[in-house]
């Protein structure tokens, strides 16, 4: 089984995010890197894949020269090879237009299936995989916290508000993955496999490798665009329930607080 | 010039789900800003009996395909039928809710409309026929503004539980006309659904939630925190470390890489306030804080913390909140 996982390089989860000068972008420079969370389950389940049915798992990524480290990450933990779109052309581009580079590398990789994450866990913008289904005209299923399969097609379950479904999907298909570290628990690199994925393909595509027109992908072309940014509003210093009172008189005064002054019970 | 704005709604089981109507009141705000009358869009399968409702919250007028095939929300279904309806109607804007089915349906639709998505919006403004619209980014480290180039489509979804919901008028009904919509082939299909009957609050719409990280211990322990909910009409959310121990479901994780919630009141119980499980609840309106170690981060974080061993605490509290609810 031929896969693709669309990979998103984004800051570690535990950075501290500086607004710039500019007021529309976030300072960058200090920034750890790391494989969007949900972009590292889709690795683990293409691999999973890739255990039992065998053929290739090629890693697509769009950004900057940065992003191999990632790629490379991916690589050990024994994704075959990577894709790299590097393009300055694509500075400010919206979702859309990232969606139509990916899917230009996926279809000319031609793959049985296209796995990545719902969401990544910068700029939340949950289009990439919807979209880049869309432009490939295949079907997609979304948010699988599981993913079955017995060669021919696919079957997720996707948690929805107060349940959850069961999907079936015949491939070629696009699958989003939702779930946990716990459902997917990603494998770490080992270390034959970072000196094996040294040895690796990969390759770097400009704007003129993927048949597309800049008046289609690029910044100028983008349909929304961040204008501003601002803090989140500072939360007012809390308080500590104490006063000198044992269990019981913090438990009544926290209901006393709660019901007259908060009034949220 | 555009002719109207449209709301997409959402239908399951039967009803509309609530953040449908939120949807219809912030397309109301919005569609009076541009001076626009409001149209609905429900899809779905016995959605014509029901659609008069989305009047009672602003809609002058739902298009509806009802279709036994359109039971189940596939993306594969649902948008070719919608970008069909919308594109005979012009729109100035499209507000769609961002629940799972919703965010989901908004970025395929969005591609086929080659519309601006801006998703998972917290607010959305309209000056001088502008729209602008704010969502947090970086689970909530940051919030922005987007706006649309020159002749783009805005397409806005809303997150659930955070925008405000008109009072229902029954007197105001919604004209319906029907749509025969061709539901396409599909080579995607729900296979079952298992919908919770128990009246479980979901996380996402939840008004009160409690939640139990490490500090609980283990899966048993989980019974002083249900029967907290319990009095409480809460529902019950985990970190991911209380996940990932195995103590309680994936689906229970508030946090970066799990549920973002927004209930008036989050109790976090024996959670140390980790950057991730801010990122989750850190816009809830009140929040409290149970941890016996008075150096915890999220004692920062909470309106009102107690210092105490949650053992001990919480049921004398719990005991607390039945005597409060049996007095009032
Ligand atoms: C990529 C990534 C994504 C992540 N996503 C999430 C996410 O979505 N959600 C999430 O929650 N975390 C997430 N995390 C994990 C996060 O970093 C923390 O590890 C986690 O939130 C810690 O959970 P906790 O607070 O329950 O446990 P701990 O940090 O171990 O805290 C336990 C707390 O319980 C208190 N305690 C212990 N016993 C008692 C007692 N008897 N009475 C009172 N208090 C007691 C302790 O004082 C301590 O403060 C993520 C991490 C990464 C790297």
């Amino acid at each position: 089984m031929n896969i693709v996982v669309l990979l998103k390089q984004t800051p570690d989860t535990e950075s501290v995010i500086r607004i710039a000068g500019d007021k529309r972008s976030i300072v960058t420079d200090d920034l750890k890197w790391i494989i969007n969370p949900y972009d590292e389950f889709a690795v683990e389940a293409a691999l999973r894949l890739k255990e039992k049915y065998g053929g290739t798992v090629t890693i697509v990524s769009l950004g900057p020269q940065r992003v191999v480290e990632s790629i490379r990450t991916a690589l050990a933990m024994g994704a075959d090879k990577g894709v790299l779109i590097d393009d300055e052309v694509f500075e400010g581009s919206d979702s859309l237009g990232v969606a139509k580079a990916l899917a230009a590398v996926v279809r000319e990789i031609n793959p049985d299936i296209v796995l990545c994450g719902s969401r990544a866990v910068d700029y939340d913008l949950g289009q990439r995989g919807p979209m880049v289904a869309e432009i490939l005209n295949w079907p997609h299923l979304g948010l699988a916290v599981s993913l079955e399969s017995d060669g021919a097609k696919v079957t997720i379950e996707r948690p929805i508000e107060g349940g959850k479904v069961t999907l079936e999907v015949d491939l070629p298909a696009l699958v989003t993955m939702g779930g946990s570290h716990a459902v997917w628990n990603p494998r770490y690199a080992s270390l034959p496999g970072i000196m094996k994925a040294k040895k690796k393909p990969l390759d770097v595509k400009k704007l003129a490798d993927l048949g597309l027109d800049a008046s289609e992908v690029s910044g100028d072309a983008a349909r929304i665009r961040i204008t501003s940014l601002e803090p989140p509003p500072e939360r007012a210093a809390g308080r500590i329930i104490d006063g000198g009172l044992d269990t019981a008189g913090k438990a009544k005064e926290l209901v006393r607080a709660l019901h007259e002054e908060a009034k949220v019970i | 010039m555009a002719d109207c704005v449209c709301v997409v709604s959402e239908f399951r089981a039967g009803n509309f789900r609530r953040v449908s109507f939120e949807v219809a009141s912030e397309g109301r705000r919005v569609a009076d800003a541009l001076g626009l009358p409001l149209y609905g869009i429900a899809v779905g399968s016995g959605v014509s009996d029901k659609a008069e409702e989305l009047g009672f919250y602003g809609v002058d007028k739902v298009f509806v395909a009802d279709d036994a095939a359109l039971e189940h929300y596939v993306a594969e279904t649902y948008v070719p039928v919608m970008a069909e309806i919308i594109q005979g109607l012009n729109p100035a804007a499209i507000l769609l809710p961002a629940s799972v089915d919703g965010k989901d349906l908004s970025a395929r639709l969005a591609a086929r409309l080659q519309a601006g998505l801006a998703q998972d919006c917290t607010e959305v403004v309209c000056e001088n026929g502008v729209l602008k619209a704010k969502r947090p980014i970086f689970a909530g480290k940051c919030l922005a503004w987007c706006e649309w180039s020159q002749g783009a489509l805005p397409m806005i979804s809303c997150r659930p539980n955070v925008m405000d919901c008109k009072a229902a008028d029954a007197s105001r009904k919604a004209a319906v006309e029907k749509v025969d919509a061709a539901v396409p082939e599909a080579r995607s299909r729900a296979l079952s659904v298992d919908l919770d009957t128990s009246g479980k609050v979901e996380l996402t719409e939840a008004e009160i939630i409690v939640s139990g990280g490490r500090g609980m211990k283990g899966p048993e322990n989980f019974t002083i925190l249900e029967e907290l909910a319990r009095e409480l009409g809460a529902a019950v959310g985990a970190s991911r470390a209380a996940v990932d121990a195995g103590w309680r479901p994936h689906s229970d994780q508030v946090g970066q890489t799990g549920k973002v919630v927004n209930p008036n009141l989050y109790i976090a119980v024996g959670i140390s306030g980790a950057i991730q499980h801010l990122a989750g609840m850190g816009s809830s309106k009140f929040i409290v804080a149970v941890n016996k170690d008075p150096e915890a981060p999220i004692f920062s974080k909470a309106d009102f913390g107690v210092v105490e061993d949650l053992f001990n605490f919480v049921p004398v509290f719990t005991e607390e909140v039945r005597v409060l609810k049996s007095t009032c």
